[in-house]
C-alpha cells in the first residue's frame, strides 16, 4: 500500500515520510480491522434479536426494498467515484480529485439522507427503536452504519479543504488512501446489512 | 442547566466517603500547591503532560496505575474489615448500598485502572527499546491514548465526589444495570468511564501492533524478537481483536439506558444473556491481555538472572499464541449455569482445560530455565519464583472450575474470587513488579532498593496466601460472593484471617512506598552508568539508562535472538559508528491533553444528562482532531552534530564506570 501510496512521487518523497506513510496505512488495516470486530458484535446482536418482535412488526412489513435498493446504488456508486478519485490522487491531478470527492460527498449524503428519511418514517408511525427489541437491534446495526458513513462525510469535506491548501503531498495521498479504505469498508459492511437485515427480513 | 446535578448529588451523609473525598481533595490541593510553589507547571507541562515519548507515557502509566493501586486497595481493606466483623447480629459499618459500590469500584479499578496500566506502562517503556526503534509507530496517538485514559480514570474517581459508583459489580450485568433497577448515575460512570479509557486502550492496541511489525531493527525476525515484545504482540492483538466488544457491550447497554431501547430488558423481546457473553467474549481475552506480558516479563527477568538462555524460545512463543487464539473460545466458561445445555457447556470446559496446557509448557520452560542455571536471587527473580508456584496453584483451581458440574456448585462462590486473585495477583501483578523492579534502572538511572524490594515481596506472598486461601476453603463452605453480612459463625474464622492477609499485603505495599522513597533519596549511591546493570540480553540494555530520547542513535543490526548478549560476546557492542546522521524526532504537541479533557467534559455531561455540556465535550472532541490533521510541522530534526555531542558524553559516562568497577 505505502508503495502505491507514494507511486509517482518516490523521487520527491525521501525515506523517513515514506517509512510514516507505510505505518499510517498498515496502522489504519489495523484499525479497519476492529470496526469489523465492533460491527461483526453488532451483527451478531441484531442475530439473536431479529425475530424478538415483542408483538410489534416485522421486517416485512416495514422494509421498503425498492428505496433500500435505491440507497444500495448510491453507495455503491460512491465507491466508486471514490476509487476514481484514488486514480487521479495517484497521478497528481487535484481539481480530478476535488471533483470525485465531491461526487463522493454527494452520493454518500444521498445515502445518509435517505437513512434518516426512513428512520424518521418508522418513528413517526411508531415503530422507532423502544418499540421492541427487534427494533431496537435494526436500528442499533443500521444507525452505527449511518453514523460511520456520517463520519466518512466529515471526513471527505476536511480531505477537500485538505487537498485545496497543501495540493497533493504524500500526507495527503496517505490521507486519501485511509480514507479510501475506510470508505470501500463501509460499502463491504452496508451489502451485509442490505443481505442480512433487508433481503432476509423481508424473505 | 445541570441536569440530574444537584446539592444533593454530594455524599454529604456518608461520614466515610466524605473521608475519602477531603483526602483526594487535600493531595490535589497538596500538589497543586507544591508545583506552584515550586514553579513546576511549565516543567510539568513541556517535560511530561505534552510529551509523546514513550518512554515518558510509560512513566506516566505506571504512575497513574501505583495510585490506583491504593485506591482499589482501600476498597479492598474495606470489604475484608466488613466481613471480618458483619456476623450474626454484628452489621459492620458498611451498609448494603455503599458495599455494593464498594466491590463495584475495587473490581473495575483493579482490573482496568490499575493492571492494565502497569502492563501498558512496561510495554510502553520497553517495547521500543527491544526492537531498536526510537519510538512507537504513532507518537501522537500513544500520548492521546494515554489521556483517554487518565479521562476514564478521573470519571472514576469523581464518582466519589458527585452521586455515587454502580451497585451492580464490576462486570455490570442487566437486567440490574438497567433503568429499572438502577436508576441513579452509578452505572453511568460505569459505562462512560469504561468507554473512553476503553476507546484509549484500543488506539494502545492497533498502536503498538503496528510498532512491532513494522518497526523492528534490520535483522530482526519475528523468531529472533524478545519474549516480552512477542507476548507484548500477542497483547495487543488480543486488545485488537477484544476491545470494539467491550465498546458494542456498553453502547447497547448504553442505548437501553438513554433511549429507552431494548437490548438487554425483561420486557419487549430484549436478551440480557447477550449482554453476558459480549462482556465476556471481551472480558476472558482481557484476562490474557494482563497476564501475558506477565509472561513476558518473567521470561526475560529468569534469563537475564541465571545467565543463560530462555530454554525452549521457540515452544514459549507456541505457547503464547496458542494462548493468544484459545483466549477467544474459552468465554462461556463464565456463566455455564446460563443453562446452555451440556454439549454447549462441554465445548467450553474442553477448551478452557485445553488453555492450561500452554501455559504448562511455559511453567516448564521457566524451571528448565532455572535448571542448572546461576541464578541470582534479586527481587524481581523472588517475584517470578512466588509467580511460578502460586500461579500453578491459581491454574489448577481454574481447570477444576473448568468442569462444569463442578462449577455449578462453585459458581459465584467464593472459590471462584479465590481462583482469580490467585491467578491475576499471583500472574499480572507480581509480573509487574517483578517487571517495575527490573526496568526501574532503566526507565530512571538507578536501581531500586533490594533490601526493601525483597521484604516487600515477602510481606506480599505472606500476605496473599493468608488472605485468599481461607477464600478457596469458604467457597467449599458455601459462602457466595459479594456478602456484606452472613449469618454463619464458621465462617467468621477464616474471613478473619483473610483479613489478616490483607493487613500483611498494606505492609508489603508500604514497603514498596518505602523502596520507592529510600530508592530516590539514595540515586547517587545507585545509579547505573553503564547501562546494563543486570547483564541483561536484549538490546534495551545496550543503551544508556535512562535512555537518550532518541533511544538509537543508529539503528542497531540483529544477527542474533538474544541481540545485545550476541553484540557482547563477539565485542561488536558499544561501538562507535564512523558518523552519526540527523535523527527526526516528534514534537510534543497539548493535542492529547486537549482530546483527553474534552472526553472527560463529554462522560461527566453524559453521566449526569447535562446535555449542553456533553455537547460541547464532543464538539471539543472532533475539533480538536481536525485541527491536529491541519498540522503539518510535528516533527524535528536533530543535527547529526548534536547526536554525535550526547552521544559522546554517554560513552565518557559507561568508561568512567566500566574503570571504576
Amino acid at each position: 500500500m505505502a508503495d502505491q501510496a507514494s507511486s509517482g512521487h518516490s523521487a520527491t518523497f525521501d525515506t523517513h515520510e515514506r517509512h510514516i506513510a507505510s505505518n499510517r496505512v498498515f496502522g489504519f488495516w489495523v484499525y479497519i480491522m476492529t470496526d469489523t470486530i465492533l460491527f461483526a458484535s453488532i451483527f451478531a446482536t441484531y442475530a439473536v434479536l431479529n425475530t424478538s418482535f415483542a408483538g410489534g412488526p416485522t421486517g416485512k412489513e416495514l422494509f421498503d426494498l425498492p428505496s433500500v435498493l435505491l440507497e444500495t446504488i448510491f453507495l455503491l456508486t460512491s465507491s466508486f467515484t471514490f476509487g476514481l478519485g484514488v486514480v487521479a490522487v495517484n497521478r497528481g491531478r487535484r481539481q480530478e480529485v476535488l471533483l470525485w470527492l465531491a461526487a463522493t460527498f454527494v452520493l454518500g449524503a444521498a445515502f445518509v439522507g435517505m437513512e434518516l428519511s426512513e428512520f424518521g418514517s418508522m418513528i413517526a408511525e411508531g415503530f422507532g427503536p423502544r418499540r421492541s427489541a427487534f427494533l431496537s437491534g435494526f436500528f442499533g446495526l443500521v444507525g452505527t452504519h449511518g453514523l460511520h458513513v456520517t463520519f466518512g462525510l466529515l471526513w471527505i469535506a476536511v480531505m477537500m479543504v485538505q487537498l485545496v491548501r497543501k495540493g497533493v503531498t504524500i500526507g495527503t495521498t496517505t490521507r486519501m488512501m485511509n480514507l479510501s479504505l475506510f470508505w470501500h469498508f463501509l460499502d463491504i459492511v452496508w451489502i451485509c446489512v442490505f443481505t442480512v437485515v433487508y433481503l432476509l427480513g423481508v424473505m | 442547566m445541570f441536569g440530574k446535578l444537584t446539592l444533593q448529588s454530594l455524599p454529604l451523609d456518608i461520614p466515610i466517603q466524605m473521608g475519602a473525598v477531603l483526602f483526594m481533595v487535600l493531595v490535589t490541593a497538596g500538589i497543586i500547591g507544591y508545583l506552584t510553589v515550586k514553579r513546576k507547571w511549565k516543567w510539568l507541562w513541556s517535560e511530561w503532560l505534552t510529551t509523546v515519548d514513550h518512554k515518558k507515557i510509560g512513566v506516566m502509566y505506571l504512575v497513574v496505575a501505583f495510585v490506583m493501586l491504593f485506591r482499589g486497595f482501600v476498597d479492598a481493606m474495606m470489604m475484608r474489615s466488613q466481613q471480618a466483623i458483619a456476623e450474626g447480629a454484628a452489621q459492620g459499618y458498611l451498609p448494603p448500598d455503599h458495599y455494593d459500590q464498594v466491590f463495584s469500584a475495587h473490581g473495575v479499578i483493579m482490573i482496568l485502572f490499575m493492571a492494565m496500566p502497569f502492563i501498558i506502562g512496561l510495554i510502553n517503556i520497553v517495547v521500543p527499546q527491544q526492537i531498536g526503534a526510537r519510538d512507537v509507530a504513532f507518537p501522537f496517538l500513544n500520548s492521546v491514548s494515554f489521556w483517554l485514559f487518565v479521562a476514564g480514570m478521573v470519571l472514576v474517581n469523581l464518582s466519589l465526589v458527585f452521586g455515587e459508583f454502580a451497585r451492580t459489580g464490576w462486570t455490570a450485568y442487566p437486567p440490574l444495570s438497567e433503568l429499572q433497577y438502577s436508576p441513579g448515575v452509578g452505572v453511568d460512570y460505569y459505562i462512560w468511564a469504561l468507554q473512553i479509557s476503553g476507546a484509549g486502550t484500543l488506539l494502545t492496541g492497533i498502536n503498538f501492533v503496528a510498532t512491532i511489525i513494522k518497526m523492528r531493527a534490520p535483522g530482526m525476525t519475528l523468531m529472533k524478537m524478545p519474549v516480552f515484545t512477542w507476548t507484548a504482540l500477542c497483547t495487543n492483538i488480543l486488545i485488537i481483536g477484544a476491545f470494539p466488544i467491550l465498546t458494542v457491550a456498553l453502547a447497547l447497554l448504553a442505548l437501553d439506558r438513554y433511549l429507552g431501547m431494548h437490548f438487554f430488558t425483561n420486557a419487549l423481546g430484549g436478551n440480557a444473556m447477550m449482554y453476558v457473553n459480549l462482556f465476556w467474549a471481551w472480558g476472558h481475552p482481557e484476562v490474557y491481555i494482563l497476564v501475558l506480558p506477565a509472561f513476558g516479563v518473567f521470561s526475560e527477568v529468569i534469563a537475564t538472572f541465571t545467565g543463560k538462555k530462555l530454554f525452549g524460545y521457540t515452544s514459549m512463543i507456541y505457547a503464547t499464541v496458542a494462548i493468544t487464539v484459545l483466549s477467544f473460545i474459552v468465554w462461556l466458561h463464565h456463566f455455564f449455569t446460563m443453562g446452555s445445555g451440556a454439549n454447549v457447556n462441554a465445548f467450553f470446559g474442553i477448551t478452557t482445560m485445553i488453555i492450561a496446557v500452554p501455559t504448562g509448557v511455559k511453567i516448564f520452560n521457566w524451571v528448565f530455565t532455572i535448571y542448572r542455571g546461576r541464578l541470582r536471587f534479586t527481587t524481581p527473580v523472588l517475584w517470578t519464583l512466588g509467580f511460578i508456584i502460586t500461579f500453578t496453584i491459581g491454574g489448577m483451581s481454574g481447570v477444576l472450575l473448568a468442569v462444569p458440574g463442578a462449577d455449578f456448585v462453585l459458581h459465584n462462590s467464593l472459590f471462584l474470587i479465590a481462583h482469580f486473585h490467585n491467578t491475576i495477583i499471583g500472574g499480572a501483578v507480581f509480573g509487574v513488579f517483578a517487571g517495575v523492579n527490573y526496568w526501574f534502572p532503566k526507565a530512571f538511572g538507578f536501581k531500586l532498593n533490594e533490601k526493601l524490594g525483597k521484604r516487600a515481596f515477602w510481606f506480599w506472598l505472606v500476605g496473599f496466601y493468608l488472605a485468599f486461601m481461607p477464600l478457596y476453603v469458604l467457597g467449599f463452605m458455601g459462602m457466595t460472593r459479594r456478602l456484606n453480612h452472613y449469618n454463619n459463625p464458621a465462617w467468621q474464622p477464616y474471613l478473619i484471617v483473610a483479613a489478616v492477609g490483607a493487613v500483611v499485603i498494606l505492609i508489603g505495599i508500604l514497603h514498596q512506598v518505602a523502596q520507592l522513597v529510600v530508592s530516590i533519596r539514595d540515586r547517587e549511591k545507585n545509579r547505573d552508568l553503564t547501562g546494563d546493570p543486570w547483564d541483561g540480553r536484549t538490546l534495551e540494555w545496550s543503551l544508556a539508562s535512562p535512555p537518550p530520547f532518541y533511544n538509537f542513535a543508529v539503528i542497531p543490526e540483529v544477527h542474533e535472538r538474544d541481540a545485545y548478549w550476541a553484540m557482547k560476546q563477539d565485542g561488536s557492542a558499544h561501538q562507535r559508528p564512523a558518523k552519526y546522521e540527523d535523527i527526526h524526532m516528534p514534537r510534543n504537541t497539548g493535542a492529547g491533553v486537549i482530546l483527553g479533557v474534552a472526553a472527560l467534559i463529554l462522560g461527566f455531561a453524559m453521566v449526569w444528562h447535562i446535555w449542553w455540556m456533553a455537547a460541547l465535550g464532543f464538539l471539543g472532541l472532533v475539533v480538536t482532531v481536525i485541527a491536529r490533521s491541519f498540522e503539518e510541522d510535528t516533527e524535528y530534526t536533530i543535527p547529526a552534530e548534536e547526536v554525535e555531542r550526547i552521544e559522546n558524553e554517554l560513552a565518557a559516562q559507561r568508561q568512567l564506570q566500566t574503570s571504576e568497577a
